[in-house]
């Protein structure tokens, strides 16, 4: 077998026991939270025997490890559970949260993966000259303000100053596409914004540090101009850092959004967690936790095996 | 075309270095050279590191490296003064008209790409072909220097083809976009001896056959001397001797050439074994974890006190290998090792603090065996410390002897390693080994990246410690040179096995084998013609090629 496939089977499998020992550590954190649900949702007033039935009808009685299999099982079979505040599918109504979370996820990172790679490609050509300072000073401010303030500020000139965007972000499915990214266009900006630095710098550093080899000056001294050496010669090497760091960001905008989410009262994922965070709803906790779980490993494991496929060594062995 | 492609004219180069604790400051590298370069001739460039040699070289095609600028002068590549022209033209004129090949081709390749994009990539950037032309081109200059399977090596990534192979294919490198000059810097430096002679056979024959005119930059003055047709010695920026190749080989005028062409004045005896050897290795196999076939095979050697074993071989031969099986670093597989009469156990954790003080080692590099934060008296301080206890006045006496004993005075002690000479750094290495008063020290080429004569400084040194101090030495080496002028015995190692064992005077006596033969042919020698000589002679193909 090719190593290249034996390194990348080893990846998945990796990722796999990850994510099974997330689900434990998921359950595990959940089952010790104070607070009865139970009695939540029987109210203060509620008599023992009302506990008590109540108790074993959410099988709370059972000892935690057959709980802990009988949800996963659940799980494997794509069962989610059932929210104990409405009695909902929690699959059904996570996966219309979820695709709406996605939705501003992948618009946030279509703009900010190649806006944060070109900056830092502009940073490298233009090293510690103007245009340098500039892209590095204003992405460090963007990202030192808190992402509610940036929201509110961008509310306040884009959409009620200028009145180019909506302010509120509210989607639903009758809405067309376009109306749709109108919705959402500030979240977008706003979330470009926090993950722009953070890219766009390790993009800087991973190609400096690339710039620093000796294929860099044969390259130079084969009469290249600058930019085209940082793209033909710099770039295919700074790929692995590069990546690493934009996945780190990707999961950041499905898993970090649930502020910019509240601001702008989108029906995302992260909203929808802290609705039942409030409300003690475990298993819709649990879930919530698990499929960020999985976004946080997947994309991860994509880092890692363009990593490794990105390494002429690896991919073309002796 | 001009009488003279390239005009050289009060070049004056000067560089801004960031002394630690100081102020940065400016210096100058060279100090006003003049040289012409005629078309089709090969001027060879040779002197020691700092000599500005390199410098100089870079300067042809208008390129700084680091800090370095170039402060004055004029440099004319084919009528044309290339310091006052704009970028543009510059860019046209490197990889054009005039193209480089550096020392290490390892470093200089961008391990992404291809071979053969890369070797044609500036002749089709310039215009100077088309793609199909110059792929043509390549294949064509990779059989001339004798690459296997010129047709499809050029498909190969760098890390697929050999050090040798790749240095051959720089060569192609900078000559596939037909240029009037090709700066060669220390394009050998980095190979085995053995495998240097034909990677400069190739290069030889390339120039020759295409025409090019050539600088050639080297330390090596028996290597410069195989494909010059003059010899312009530099030291400390300035030109210290000019003339064509015999004059400066058989009649040098100046000092400082003479030095060179005579260096290696150390003589040692060889002595005989006494009865008791303090290190014995018997039988020994060992293998890298997650590998399945042994890096050493069967090694047998002894090694006297107060004696010198040369290990001597190529790399890869497993020269190194076996110092990481002596000190514990990698645990053998079979054998056993002896050192001073008691057995060591196969690895480093196991071992007393005792086995551990009487088996020092020393470096190649010496820059990275010490830590640039601390000052030399800590550094020597240390095993002190470690080993015996001394603390304050008893401490600074030991540093201070030991200070003398490397030959560097009192001064030295608060001094960081950034601020010494690559010379003063061996040496304090050497006087850390000799703090823990070992009875053993294993040197692992701590020659090979020094010039030859501060390399002779050290070998002295090392012997005459040898003397009072009753040290045995294991001195790994590919530098046969070296080898002559230290040993009593010497072990000769080819693919992880020793081919050849005993004393000096016998390894280095005919009737040879094979691979013995091919090693000690291969080392360059101060005459001309010899190059064609021991091609036309050999018997066997390095492991390199």
């Amino acid at each position: 077998m090719h190593p290249i496939l034996t390194l990348v089977a080893q990846r998945l499998a990796l990722g796999v026991l990850l994510l099974f020992a997330a689900s434990i550590l998921i359950f595990a954190g959940t089952s010790i939270l104070p607070g009865d649900v139970a009695q939540q949702i029987l109210g203060q007033a509620a008599t023992p025997e009302a506990l008590e039935n109540m108790r074993r009808e959410l099988g709370l009685n059972e000892p935690p490890l057959t709980r802990y299999l009988s949800w996963l099982g659940g799980i494997l079979q794509g069962d989610l559970g059932t929210a104990l505040t409405n009695g909902l599918d929690i699959a059904e109504s996570l996966g219309a949260r979820l695709s709406n979370t996605l939705f501003l996820a992948f618009w946030a990172a279509v703009i900010s993966v190649p806006l944060a790679i070109f900056l830092g490609l502009l940073a490298v050509r233009y090293k510690d000259r103007w245009p340098d300072k500039l892209i590095s000073g204003v992405t460090l401010t963007t990202i030192s303000i808190p992402e509610f303030m940036i929201g509110y500020v961008l509310v306040y000139w884009v959409s009620i100053q200028f009145g180019w965007f909506s302010s509120v972000a509210i989607i639903n499915d009758s809405m067309t596409i376009w109306q749709k990214l109108n919705a959402i266009a500030i979240p977008v900006m706003v979330l470009t914004l926090v993950v722009l630095a953070h890219m766009m710098r390790m993009t800087r550093a991973a190609i400096l540090n690339v710039m620093q080899s000796a294929y860099i000056e044969t390259a130079e001294l084969k009469g290249m101009p600058m930019l085209k050496i940082i793209r033909k010669h710099a770039f295919p090497n700074a790929i692995a850092p590069i990546v690493n760091v934009v996945m780190i960001n990707l999961a950041y905008l499905v898993v970090g959004v649930v502020v910019v989410e509240v601001v702008f009262a989108y029906p995302g994922m992260g909203q929808y967690l802290v609705d039942h965070v409030a409300k003690r709803d475990i298993p819709v906790v649990q879930a919530c936790g698990l499929i960020f779980a999985a976004v946080y490993i997947g994309l991860n494991l994509v880092a890692d095996i363009v990593s490794i496929l990105a390494n002429p060594r690896l991919r073309h062995p002796k | 075309m001009s009488e003279t492609l390239l005009k050289v004219r009060g070049l004056k180069i000067g560089a801004t270095i960031y002394p630690p604790d100081e102020k940065s400051r400016d210096i100058d590298i060279v100090h006003g050279i003049d040289f012409d370069l005629a078309p089709g001739k090969v001027l060879g460039l040779i002197g020691e590191s700092g000599a500005g040699k390199s410098t100089i070289g870079l300067a042809a095609m208008a390129y700084g490296r680091g800090g370095v600028e170039i402060t004055g002068g004029s440099v004319e590549v084919n009528d044309r003064d290339i310091l006052q022209s704009g970028i543009r033209d510059v860019r046209h004129l490197r990889g054009a008209e005039v193209t480089y090949v550096s020392q290490s081709a390892a470093a200089s390749f961008n391990p992404a790409k291809k071979i053969l994009e890369q070797v044609t990539e500036a002749a089709i950037l310039h215009g100077k072909f088309s793609r199909r032309e110059a792929e043509e081109r390549a294949v064509v200059l990779f059989g001339k220097l004798g690459l296997p399977d010129p047709e499809n090596i050029g498909q190969r990534y760098p890390h697929q083809v050999s050090g040798g192979q790749l240095q051959r294919c720089m060569t192609a490198l900078a000559l596939c976009p037909e240029p009037d000059l090709v700066v060669f810097d220390e394009p050998t430096t980095a190979l085995d001896v053995t495998t240097q002679i034909d990677v400069l056979a190739a290069i030889k024959e390339a120039i020759r056959d295409t025409g090019v005119s050539a600088l050639y930059i080297t330390h090596d003055l028996a290597v410069v001397a195989q494909v010059s047709d003059h010899i312009m010695v530099l030291r400390m920026g300035e030109m210290v001797e000019y003339g064509t190749v015999d004059q400066i080989i058989n009649a040098p005028r100046e000092d400082y050439t003479k030095a060179l062409v005579s260096v290696r004045s150390v003589q040692h005896e060889e002595k005989q074994p006494t009865p008791h050897p303090v290190l014995r290795v018997e039988a020994v196999n060992a293998r890298y974890k997650g590998t399945s076939f042994d890096v050493l095979k069967d090694i047998n050697v002894e090694l006297h006190l107060g004696q010198t074993l040369a290990v001597v071989g190529e790399s890869g031969s497993g020269k190194s290998t076996l110092a990481r099986v002596i000190t514990g670093l990698l645990p053998p597989s079979a054998g056993k090792i002896t050192f001073a009469g008691r057995e060591l156990t196969p690895d480093l954790a196991s071992r007393p603090l005792e086995d551990l003080r009487e088996l020092q080692m020393i470096y190649q590099m010496a820059d990275t065996a010490m830590n640039p934060r601390q000052t030399v008296g800590t550094i020597i301080g240390r095993p002190l410390e470690f080993y015996f206890g001394l603390k304050g006045a008893e401490k600074q006496k030991r540093i201070q002897e030991l200070l003398d004993q490397i030959e560097l005075g009192t001064g030295f002690q608060d001094r960081y390693p950034a601020e010494l000479s690559g010379g003063q750094k061996q040496r304090v290495c050497i006087a850390r080994a000799l703090a823990a008063k070992p009875r053993l020290i294993i040197c692992d080429e701590v020659t090979s990246a020094l010039d030859p004569l501060v390399a002779d400084g050290i070998l002295k040194l090392l012997l005459s410690l040898q003397k009072s101090e009753d040290v045995a030495y294991l001195f790994i080496t590919h530098d046969l040179a070296t080898v002559r002028a230290i040993s009593d015995s010497i072990a000769v190692m080819y693919q992880g096995a020793v081919v050849r064992y005993g004393p000096k005077s016998q390894v280095l006596s005919p009737p040879f084998d094979d691979y013995t033969d091919l090693l000690l042919s291969s080392v360059p020698e101060m005459r001309l013609g010899w190059l064609e000589e021991v091609i036309a002679n050999r018997k066997m193909e390095s492991a390199g090629n």
